[in-house]
């Protein structure tokens, strides 16, 4: 299991990377594990406007369905156009072409309340 | 990461050897995956898959009058089967609910039961206690490993490998031979549409046989395929899961499983409640369910509306990789359950409309019909 040292995570099993005000958003490699085969990704439109914890869209794989959870507040200001015919980079590259939206933070302070990787490493039990 | 929790069958090594993502399933730790569950259904589907099906039941029933015993317990009929027959059929209730759904061999000296997993113990208690006298049980489940290959590819890839003419075998028989060298009973059946055979072997031969098959079919794109793929295999051939579509509320037809119910030849357990249901007709019925949005997957248990109120439950949904589509499984209220009707069915509180369909959702398998080898039909649908 990749989970990068750089990244912020969520005990939903999102990850965020701060390229100064804006928030690059997906899920971490556990997780796409764990759901398999990832088939479709539901995603806002930009512009919408999200909350730290709420749901912003849903991941269906295969065999099962989860919501996916905004990690900070603010306003989506892009989305990954590219996972609605290649959902399954979500599996190959969960931290990279598997991105999904990017958020314009309100409050960059909030990524204080994420875990850092060792933490979320920890959360999902395999914590050294 | 490993799950540890349940029993081993004689080919958990194997797989934890090969990177098999593990869960427990029936109380047996079973692979769920290898390499992705699209890429092995797909494999299945194009070429060839491996199965472990080591955590299935097998009952074997001797004695005189094993036959009409075996009559006597399911729904459809053994007695007038030939030696060697593979015959499907539910295993009822005296209110016709389904104790299990399992596959019984008339063998020339013996009848052999085949049962699902998690319900070993259920089984075991209901068969013996339905017995005859004379007739004898023997739960060798501990006893024996199964090994199924799968997919179009199964004959031209196994024959060589046997010492059986598997060409000659009809679809649903099953002989003793052996395959790369090792005794088995070699079955011509499976679950997932395709043409296949299941391989009932001695535990100990089974790591050695998984090896030699797994070698010798890679050049034919052979994997090893978990139980993830084998859902999606049957259920877009609407074959039914105990547990999910079918189970002890659930009669044989209710779930569409008519074709193994012989209401009018010797006796059965639940023969009188399903031939009342059978007059009255069934207040529900399983069908499938095709949502117009194809992005939309009913999953088990969402409930299926009219334009007012529930008409009924999905049991079975998935994405369907052959199909692509999301498709469902599930029970309909009588009036609602004709072909073409429009519902909708409620995902995480929302409305989508889907029509009742028949099932296979798929159906370009390369599973040959019953009979095609010697020109008669056994009635296995």
């Amino acid at each position: 299991m990749e989970t990068p040292e750089t990244l912020k995570y969520t005990e939903e099993h999102e990850w965020v990377r701060a390229e100064g005000k804006t928030a690059v958003i997906g899920i971490t490699d556990y997780a796409q594990g764990e759901l398999g085969d990832i088939v479709f990704v539901e995603l806002p439109q930009p512009g919408a406007a999200v909350q730290q914890g709420g749901v912003f869209g849903t991941i269906e794989a295969v065999k099962t369905v989860s919501d996916l959870y905004a990690p900070v507040t603010g306003k989506v200001v892009a989305v990954n156009e590219s996972l609605g015919g290649e959902p399954e980079a979500v599996n190959r590259a969960p931290y990279e072409d598997g991105w999904m939206i990017k958020i314009e933070m309100d409050d960059a302070g909030e990524l204080e309340k994420l875990m850092d990787a060792a933490g979320y490493k920890q959360h999902v039990g395999e914590g050294s | 990461m490993v799950d540890t929790e349940g029993k081993t069958t004689a080919l958990t090594s194997s797989h934890l050897e090969r990177g098999a993502r593990m869960v427990p399933f029936a109380g047996y730790l079973m692979p769920l995956q290898y390499s992705g569950q699209i890429a092995e259904h797909q494999a299945v589907r194009k070429a060839l898959g491996i199965f472990d099906l080591s955590h299935m039941g097998e009952f074997r029933l001797t004695g005189p009058g094993v036959l009409a015993a075996a009559d006597a317990l399911v729904t459809n009929r053994i007695t007038g089967t030939r030696p060697g027959q593979a015959v499907y059929s539910p295993m009822c209730r005296e209110d016709g609910g389904i104790v299990d759904d399992l596959l019984v061999y008339h063998l020339p000296d013996s009848v052999l039961l085949v049962v699902n997993a998690a319900n070993i113990e259920k089984d075991a208690a209901w068969v013996r206690e339905h017995l005859p006298r004379g007739v004898t049980f023997a739960d060798e489940s501990d006893a024996t490993a199964l090994i199924a290959v799968q997919g179009p590819e199964t004959e031209a890839f196994l024959a060589p490998l046997a010492d059986l003419d598997l060409a000659a075998m009809d679809t649903y028989t099953a002989r003793a031979g052996t395959v790369a060298g090792t005794p088995a009973l070699i079955s011509r059946t499976g679950y997932t549409g395709e043409d296949g055979f299941e391989l009932y072997v001695e535990p100990g031969a089974a790591p050695g046989l998984w090896d030699r098959l797994l070698e010798a079919g890679a050049p034919r794109g052979l994997v090893p395929v978990g139980l993830a793929a084998r859902d999606t295999l049957r259920f877009e051939m609407g074959y039914c899961l105990y547990g999910n579509d079918i189970d002890d509320s659930t009669s044989p037809l209710e779930a569409g499983l008519g074709w193994t119910v012989k209401l009018g030849q010797t006796f059965f357990i639940g023969q009188e409640a399903l031939r009342r249901q059978k007059e009255h007709g069934v207040t529900r019925r399983l069908v499938g369910l095709v949502p117009a949005e194809e992005r939309a997957i009913p999953r088990k248990g969402y409930p299926i509306l009219d334009a007012e109120r529930q008409v009924g439950q999905v049991t079975s949904g998935t994405f369907a990789p052959s199909v692509g589509r999301g498709l469902g499984m599930g029970y309909v209220e009588a009036p609602r359950a004709g072909k073409g009707e429009t519902v909708w069915i409620d995902i995480r509180g929302k409305r989508a409309e889907a029509t009742v369909a028949r099932t296979p959702f798929y159906t370009e398998g390369s599973r040959k019909a019953p009979g095609t080898v010697e020109g008669k039909d056994h009635g296995n649908a």
